[in-house]
Parts: C-alpha cells; sequence; structure tokens
C-alpha cells in the first residue's frame, strides 16, 4: 500500500512551492543509509530501515497531489501501514541515530494525518501552502482577544449584516434583562430560534466547501495565477464566515445560559 | 549471556506490580512474601533502613512519622499545587521548603523527593523480578496515569533512573489494560476503558484495528479515586467520635491510621457484604462501634464516584462517539470492584463491562506486553502496535497572559508543532518562552511546565531575527524543544527551567545518594553475580571432564575436583556472596593443572600439521576458562 502512494510521489506529482512559511524542499531520492539500496522516502522498502526525513509538505509525506477531494478511508490505511514502519516503538532497539529519525518521521507522519484527515484542516493547510495569510478570524484569535480585555474586530459577512445587527440588539436586551433578574420568554425563544438558524446555516457551510474543492481540484495543470486566486478567494471566504458563525453562535449560547 | 529483559511495572497509588511476557502471556512475578501486590509504602526503619511493601505497612500504624503512602498523588507537583491533598493526607513536607521547589518528604530525620522515594517502590520491584530472573533486569516499561501531565511523567521517568532502571517507555495506563485484553480477543472495534484506581481515573476511548490500538480520545482526574473514598469514611468516623465518645483523634496520627486501616476493610467488605461493623479501639479504654449498610455506603460514595461522569463525556465528545458505538468497555483498578461503580460505567456506556482480567493486575500484564513489542515482539504480539495521544494541550503564553495552544489534546504522539519568533528590540540576545499544559484560555490557570530562554540570537535589527522553535512531544508523552535561528542558520541555546522537575545534576546526584540506601541492593547482586560465574565455571568443569585432557589427571586430583565441585555447588545454593567466591577460587586453583593440560593437548593438536584455526582453539581455551579467570582476576 505504502508504496503505491510512494510511486505517486516519484511520478512527477509534488507541485514546486510558492512563496509561503511552509515551502520546503528536500532531495526526496536517495539511497539507504543502511544497506545502499535506493529506497522509498520514508523507510527503505529493501531492508525496512528508518531514513532521516526529507522536509515536504503533508501532501507530499503521504504521496499525494495537492487536491482537496480525499479519501479519508484510503489515508487511514496508509496512516496505519506507515506506523507500523516508524513509530518509534519498533526503533526501540536501533541505533540512537535510527530512533531519532523515527521519532521525527513519526511526528511528521501524525501531525501530517491529523491535518488532513480533518476537512476544515485540510483545507486550511492547502491555503496556508499556497501563500495565503488567514484571516485572524480563527477561534483563537478571538479567544485572546477576548481574554485581552479588546473587543476582536471582526468583519461581518455582507450577507449576515442585517440579521446580526438584529440579533445583536436583542442581545444586548436579554443580557440588560437578565442583569435584572426578569427575562423575558418570548424574547429567549425569539433568539433561539436565530440561534438555530445560525447553526444550519453554519453545516450548510460544508456543501458549499465541497463545490470549491472540486473547482480547486479541477484546474489543469497549467491554469493561470489569477484562476487559482479566484478558487482561494471563494475558500478563504467561506472558511471567515464559518469563524464568524461559530463565534457568534458561541456568544448567544452565552447569554442564554449565563 | 542473559538477553537483556524488559519487564513491565504499574507504579500505583496504593499498589504497584511487576510483569513480565512468559513465552505468549504475560505474567505477574510475585514478591518474596509469595504476593504479587507490592503495597506503594515505603518506611525508614530505626537502623535507617529503607523497608518498602508489605513490610512497611505497620510503620503506618506504629511510627506514622516515619512512613508514607500515596505519593503518587506528590509526583511532579509543587507546594502551591497540594494544598488539597496537604488537608488530606498525612504528607510530612521538610520544614525548609519553599515555593517553586522540588517536594520534599520527611522520613524520621531524613527528606527524600517524591521520585526518591517512588525509586524505592522501583527498586523493590526490581529486586524481586531479579530474584525470579535470578539475573540482573535494568530494563522497564512503567505506567502513568493517561492524564499525567509533562511533569507528573517526567519526575515517573526520574523515579526509574534512580532505581537504576533505564525506563524504555511510559505508557498510559488505560491503554496498557486494554493491550492485556487484546491479546486474547484480537478483535476490531471501538473499546472504552474505565480506570478507577487508588488515587486517579482514566477513561481512554481506543480503535482497534487489525493489531493496532489507537487511542481516540482520553481523559481523567489524576486525583480521584480509592483514597478519596477512605478519606471521605475517615472523617466521618472521625466526627463521630467526637460526637459519641467527646475524643479528639484528629491530630492522633496512630488513631487516624487506625481507623484508615478499617475504613478500607469495611470499603472491601461492602463490595460482596450488604451491611458489615466498624469496630476501632480508641485511647482510653473507649471504643468506636458503627454499623455501615451497603446503601448508606453507596450513598455516601455517590458524590465521589459522579466525578468521573464528566471526564467520560468529554472524552466520548472528543472521539466524536454516542455511548452505543462502543463495543466494549473494560474496567481497570480496584476502586472498580465496588458494585456501584460497575452499574455507573454501565449506565454511562449502556453496556456490561468486562471483568475477566483482575483489574489490580491488568495494567502491569499490559505494560508486560508492551515491554515484549519493545523488545522485538514475539509471536503473541506480532503485529501489535499502540498509538496513544496527548491527554493535554500544549501551549505557549503570548502577549495577555494568554496561552496559545499549538499542539491540542487527544493528538497522536509523537506530534510536533514549529514556532517562530522574534525580538523587540534591536540587539536583543534572549527571548523568553513560557510553555503550558491544559485547556484553559489563561496562562495562569494552565499548568506551568516550563520557562526557556533562547540564547546567543546573533545581534540584529528587531524584528530581524527568525527563530524556529520546534516543540516535539515523544511516545511517553513527555515534550522536547530545540531552536534554531533561521537567518543565521544557528542552533540556539535552550536553557530549560522546569516549573516543578528536577534539572539532570539533580537527578544524578539522587542516583549517587541512593547507593547508601543500596546496600542490600548491591548485597544481592554480588550474590546473583556470583552465582552466574559458578554456573559458567561448572559447565566448563563438565567439558573439561569429556577432554582428553581429564584421563592424563592423577584419581588424587579427579577427586579433589570432585570434592571442590561438590563445594561450590552447595554453597551457590546459599545466599552467602563471599561463601560463594570463596568455593569458586578454589575450584579454580584445583583445576589448574587440568586447564593447562588441556591448553596442551589444544596446541600439540595444532602442531601436528593443522593450522591453529583447524586446531579448534577456541574450544581449548573455553575449556581451559577457570584458570584464565583465576589468573586475570
Amino acid at each position: 500500500m505504502a508504496s503505491v502512494f510512494i510511486a505517486n510521489l516519484f511520478m512527477g506529482n509534488v507541485e514546486s512551492n510558492t512563496s509561503s512559511s511552509l515551502t520546503m524542499t528536500g532531495d526526496a531520492t536517495a539511497t539507504c543509509w543502511s544497506c545502499g539500496t535506493m529506497r522509498a522516502v520514508h523507510f527503505c522498502s529493501a531492508c525496512g530501515k528508518v531514513q532521516p526525513p526529507v522536509p515536504v509538505d503533508y501532501f507530499t509525506f503521504f504521496g499525494l497531489s495537492r487536491k482537496l477531494n480525499l479519501n479519508t478511508a484510503l489515508l487511514e490505511r496508509e496512516f496505519y501501514e506507515l506506523s507500523r514502519k516508524l513509530h518509534p516503538d519498533l526503533c526501540a532497539r536501533a541505533d540512537k541515530r535510527e530512533q531519532e529519525w523515527s521519532l521525527e518521521q513519526s511526528s511528521l507522519l501524525n501531525d501530517a494525518y491529523r491535518t488532513l484527515k480533518d476537512p476544515i484542516k485540510r483545507t486550511e493547510y492547502l491555503l496556508r501552502l499556497e501563500g495565503v495569510e488567514l484571516e485572524e478570524q480563527s477561534k483563537a484569535a478571538t479567544e485572546k482577544a477576548r481574554a485581552a480585555g479588546e473587543i476582536k474586530k471582526q468583519v461581518v459577512p455582507p450577507d449576515l449584516l442585517e440579521e446580526v445587527f438584529e440579533l445583536n440588539m436583542q442581545l444586548e436586551e436579554l443580557r440588560a434583562q437578565k442583569k435584572l433578574g426578569e427575562d423575558d420568554p418570548a424574547l429567549v425563544e425569539e433568539i433561539g430560534r436565530q440561534k438555530l438558524e445560525l447553526e444550519e446555516k453554519y453545516e450548510s457551510l460544508s456543501e458549499e466547501l465541497k463545490k470549491y474543492w472540486d473547482e480547486w481540484d479541477r484546474l489543469p495543470g497549467n491554469a493561470t495565477e489569477e484562476g487559482r486566486r479566484k478558487v482561494r478567494d471563494k475558500m478563504v471566504d467561506l472558511l471567515n464566515r464559518r469563524s464568524y458563525i461559530r463565534n457568534l453562535v458561541r456568544d448567544v449560547s452565552e447569554v442564554l445560559e449565563g | 549471556m542473559a538477553t537483556d529483559r524488559i519487564v513491565g511495572i504499574d507504579l500505583g497509588t496504593t499498589n504497584s506490580l511487576v510483569a513480565f511476557m512468559q513465552g505468549e502471556s504475560p505474567v505477574v512475578i510475585p514478591g518474596e512474601d509469595g504476593l504479587n501486590l507490592v503495597p506503594s509504602v515505603v518506611a525508614l526503619d530505626e537502623r535507617d533502613q529503607i523497608i518498602v511493601g508489605n513490610a512497611a505497612r505497620k510503620y503506618l500504624i506504629e511510627t506514622p512519622e516515619r512512613a508514607v503512602y500515596s505519593i503518587k498523588r506528590l509526583m511532579g507537583r509543587g507546594l502551591e499545587d497540594i494544598q488539597e491533598e496537604l488537608q488530606l493526607f498525612p504528607f510530612r513536607l521538610a520544614e525548609d521548603l519553599h515555593a517553586g521547589e522540588v517536594l520534599r518528604i520527611t522520613l524520621g530525620k531524613k527528606t527524600f523527593t517524591p521520585p526518591e522515594i517512588s525509586a524505592f517502590i522501583l527498586r523493590q520491584l526490581k529486586r524481586n523480578a531479579e530474584r525470579f530472573f535470578n539475573a540482573p533486569v535494568n530494563k522497564a516499561v512503567i505506567t502513568v496515569p493517561a492524564y499525567f501531565n509533562d511533569a507528573q511523567r517526567q519526575a515517573t521517568k526520574d523515579a526509574g533512573r534512580i532505581a537504576g532502571l533505564e525506563v524504555l517507555r511510559l505508557v498510559n495506563e488505560p491503554t496498557a489494560a486494554s493491550l492485556a485484553y487484546g491479546l486474547d480477543k484480537k478483535q476490531n472495534g471501538i473499546v472504552a476503558v474505565y480506570d478507577l484506581g487508588g488515587g486517579t481515573f482514566d477513561v481512554s476511548i481506543l480503535k482497534l484495528h487489525d493489531g493496532i490500538f489507537e487511542v481516540i480520545a482520553t481523559n481523567g482526574d489524576t486525583h480521584l479515586g480509592g483514597d478519596d473514598i477512605d478519606n471521605l469514611l475517615i472523617k466521618i468516623a472521625i466526627d463521630d467520635i467526637l460526637g459519641d465518645a467527646n475524643l479528639d483523634v484528629s491530630r492522633n496520627s496512630e488513631v487516624v491510621a487506625t481507623i484508615r486501616k478499617a475504613v478500607i476493610e469495611t470499603k472491601i467488605a461492602l463490595s460482596s457484604e450488604s451491611a458489615t461493623e466498624m469496630d476501632i479501639e480508641l485511647p482510653q479504654g473507649k471504643r468506636y462501634q458503627r454499623e455501615i449498610t451497603r446503601e448508606q455506603f453507596e450513598q455516601l460514595i455517590q458524590p465521589i464516584i459522579d466525578r468521573t461522569v464528566g471526564p467520560c463525556k468529554q472524552a466520548l465528545k472528543d472521539a466524536g462517539l454516542k455511548p452505543a458505538q462502543i463495543d466494549e468497555v473494560v474496567l481497570v483498578g480496584g476502586s472498580t470492584r465496588i458494585p456501584k461503580v460497575r452499574a455507573l460505567v454501565e449506565g454511562l456506556f449502556q453496556r456490561k463491562p468486562h471483568t475477566d482480567l483482575n483489574p489490580d493486575e491488568v495494567v502491569a500484564l499490559g505494560a508486560a506486553v508492551q515491554a515484549n513489542i519493545l523488545g522485538g515482539g514475539s509471536e503473541a504480539t506480532e503485529n501489535m502496535l499502540l498509538l496513544d495521544v496527548t491527554p493535554l494541550s500544549l501551549g505557549i503564553e503570548v502577549a495577555g497572559g494568554v496561552t496559545d495552544k499549538i499542539i491540542l489534546r487527544n493528538s497522536t504522539i509523537p506530534a510536533s508543532a514549529t514556532q517562530y519568533y522574534t525580538t523587540q528590540i534591536d540587539g536583543q540576545a534572549n527571548v523568553a518562552i513560557h510553555v503550558l499544559q491544559g485547556e484553559r484560555e489563561l496562562a495562569k490557570d494552565c499548568r506551568s511546565l516550563a520557562r526557556f530562554d533562547l540564547k546567543g540570537i546573533p545581534p540584529m535589527t528587531a524584528g530581524m531575527p527568525r527563530i524556529e522553535v520546534k516543540f516535539l512531544i515523544d511516545a511517553n508523552g513527555i515534550l522536547h524543544v530545540s531552536a534554531r535561528e533561521q537567518r543565521s542558520g544557528k542552533e540556539s541555546e535552550i536553557e530549560v527551567q522546569p516549573s516543578y522537575g528536577l534539572t539532570d545534576d539533580q537527578v544524578e546526584n539522587m542516583i549517587l545518594d541512593s547507593f547508601d540506601f543500596a546496600e542490600e541492593d548491591f548485597r544481592r547482586r554480588q550474590v546473583i553475580e556470583a552465582r552466574n560465574e559458578a554456573d559458567t565455571i561448572l559447565a566448563a568443569l563438565e567439558k573439561g571432564k569429556k577432554s582428553p585432557a581429564w584421563g592424563q589427571l592423577t584419581s588424587d586430583e579427579k577427586k579433589k575436583i570432585a570434592k571442590l565441585e561438590k563445594a561450590l555447588v552447595q554453597t551457590k545454593g546459599e545466599d552467602d556472596y563471599s561463601a560463594i567466591r570463596t568455593a569458586i577460587d578454589l575450584l579454580n586453583q584445583g583445576t589448574m593443572r587440568l586447564a593447562e593440560l588441556m591448553m596442551d593437548t589444544a596446541v600439540g593438536t595444532a602442531l601436528k600439521g593443522k593450522n591453529m584455526d583447524e586446531a579448534d582453539m577456541g574450544e581449548g581455551t573455553e575449556t581451559g576458562h577457570p584458570v584464565a579467570r583465576a589468573d586475570f582476576e
């Protein structure tokens, strides 16, 4: 199984990286340090020894091209196969150097698997590989701002503008009521209804995202930068909307439960 | 040469065990008293000798100031973490202890850190294993609660080193238990492990897939267990005694220790009886007698066992699973013998839990399985591989005292994250990094793991340096950090100040100190080594008897050798190291001429037209081994 993916790697599927902090280069083909055979990327296909890690991006690590539609069942199988070759438990008796490599290789394997198996993380990772600086609308950034006592400036997605304005007013009102200990059940119900709507909207974003994945994956190898950017922008926009809605839902829950 | 034996050790809050893979199945190695469980109790006797296990238990009652139990609760913790513990447990801290320092416990007139006390327990287990194999044991897999943080893990590893053990792997207890179960079953599916021990609670959810044990989520509470039930019952008894007999025994450590023993017995009895009586002798000729029904007991402990519900639900949520999707539930830890706990687990996961393996032993058995895997595996463990996770998120402190999480909890380990840092002032040479572990948003609410200084940054304008810092959690769940300034390519020096851990130098010193208490160990080891040497010599003699040289000896010489041989065989069975040595030396001397004759024969053969290689010099010198050794030593 592993070798199939790795064979892909040598068939020219590795695209050269563009300006990005994650850009890495490395000589992926070499001979095994131990037995001298031409080896696979992570371990020697002849003698099984773990090889020194080559800095590659996560797609390349699994021998995948930079596509967003991904068979996660296959990815899992590949993850298990590679774990059986690279995990430090299997190198406990190897020399110090090979133990080091096994530690690095398996952490890279785990990091790559964790990122690629999750649809959102995979999309974000690809965008970053493409040089996109994802807008600081992540949950972490918001939480940081909140903890520092600042109000996080978030751009409200235009299609939500009216709804959010209305909702914020209602939340303000409920907060005031709660302080006095006399919340209006009708208002609570109304806000609860809107929360449900937002959650539905949030769910529907997955479907929309899959559409953009298809667009991205269909781009021809010689697609113009302009063409690539168009699809990227759609995904960035969707991710921003997604994180905005998520934060909003969390705020609403806090007021309702508080 | 004996092969490297790797043992599996369950270093528990209440009891500890050592196990080994014998053939195709793991077995627990009993102590000299024939018992599998070694109580995690350490005492210092009147001669300042360390006593461990069952033999140390009587000191808990007779001289409580010279004994300690449940030390695991203090592993990797600081003074400010343990205020609650100090209310509930009779830990005697050293008087000159400062905040931020590694804890020290007083036994008699001496003080020891928690890793040193744990090392005494480990050394006892090591000794039990060495007695069992009649050979040295230097390598081990040690289990830790899955929810242990980095400092607690590091402290456990330090304890191993102090005890003279190379700790090849720290394995999470519930995961180890699943290995022990998985060995027989070899099936695929989702397994939940509920592990309520003496002082810690863990829950882990695993996916079993053709021998791969992949932990999907884990949660727990490192300060929740049978101890808490005991403390609750002790408190009730003390209050009762104050009310009924108007006697305040709370400061009388001997009486408290007696009550503790009685409530543990009560707790155990109520797992099989519907009612039991507590009867405790008190000072001033008074008595405390009380009947407790199981119903009352269950009501009392409800709030304690309810604390396991939150972690179970969180683990299910993190795993993205509903209770109905769990295929098997495994119970681990002595406290899961309580019927009410079993009922709670059954309700939570909506299925009857497995109890086929002894809940006290299953963790040690699993550790032995993992030890076997690390040692290269066998038919029984073929294809088995453990993929565990880090229980807590790893973060770094950023502006505003906020935690920025860089490796999320339940990430498969080894796991890594890379962060980039720069300077804020022109020519700044150091950058400080504060590493945290925990789920909370604010740094002050998370566990501080370490503070580092990146040093020797080449002088540059503020914001110019680009320092790449790599955080890596290894397969033991322990953090490693490395840093590199990218513009100059210079490896930055990192100075790690563990928040509550021991430095390498401290551990080294403790290893040296431990020899003071290792007199007994040393003696035992010498006996083992002398016995091994005796075996080598006796085997060599057997070979010698079959060689032509034997026929050249006079019957007197033969008789003398037979006598010395018999003497060595006899002393070898005894525990006297110097007697074995003397017998070895005598036999060496007595066989001197035999060895010389054998050498001559070998050389003679070589000269009769054969070259040296064909003359089997190897065999010849080996038969002459006793002499050679006598000469060289």
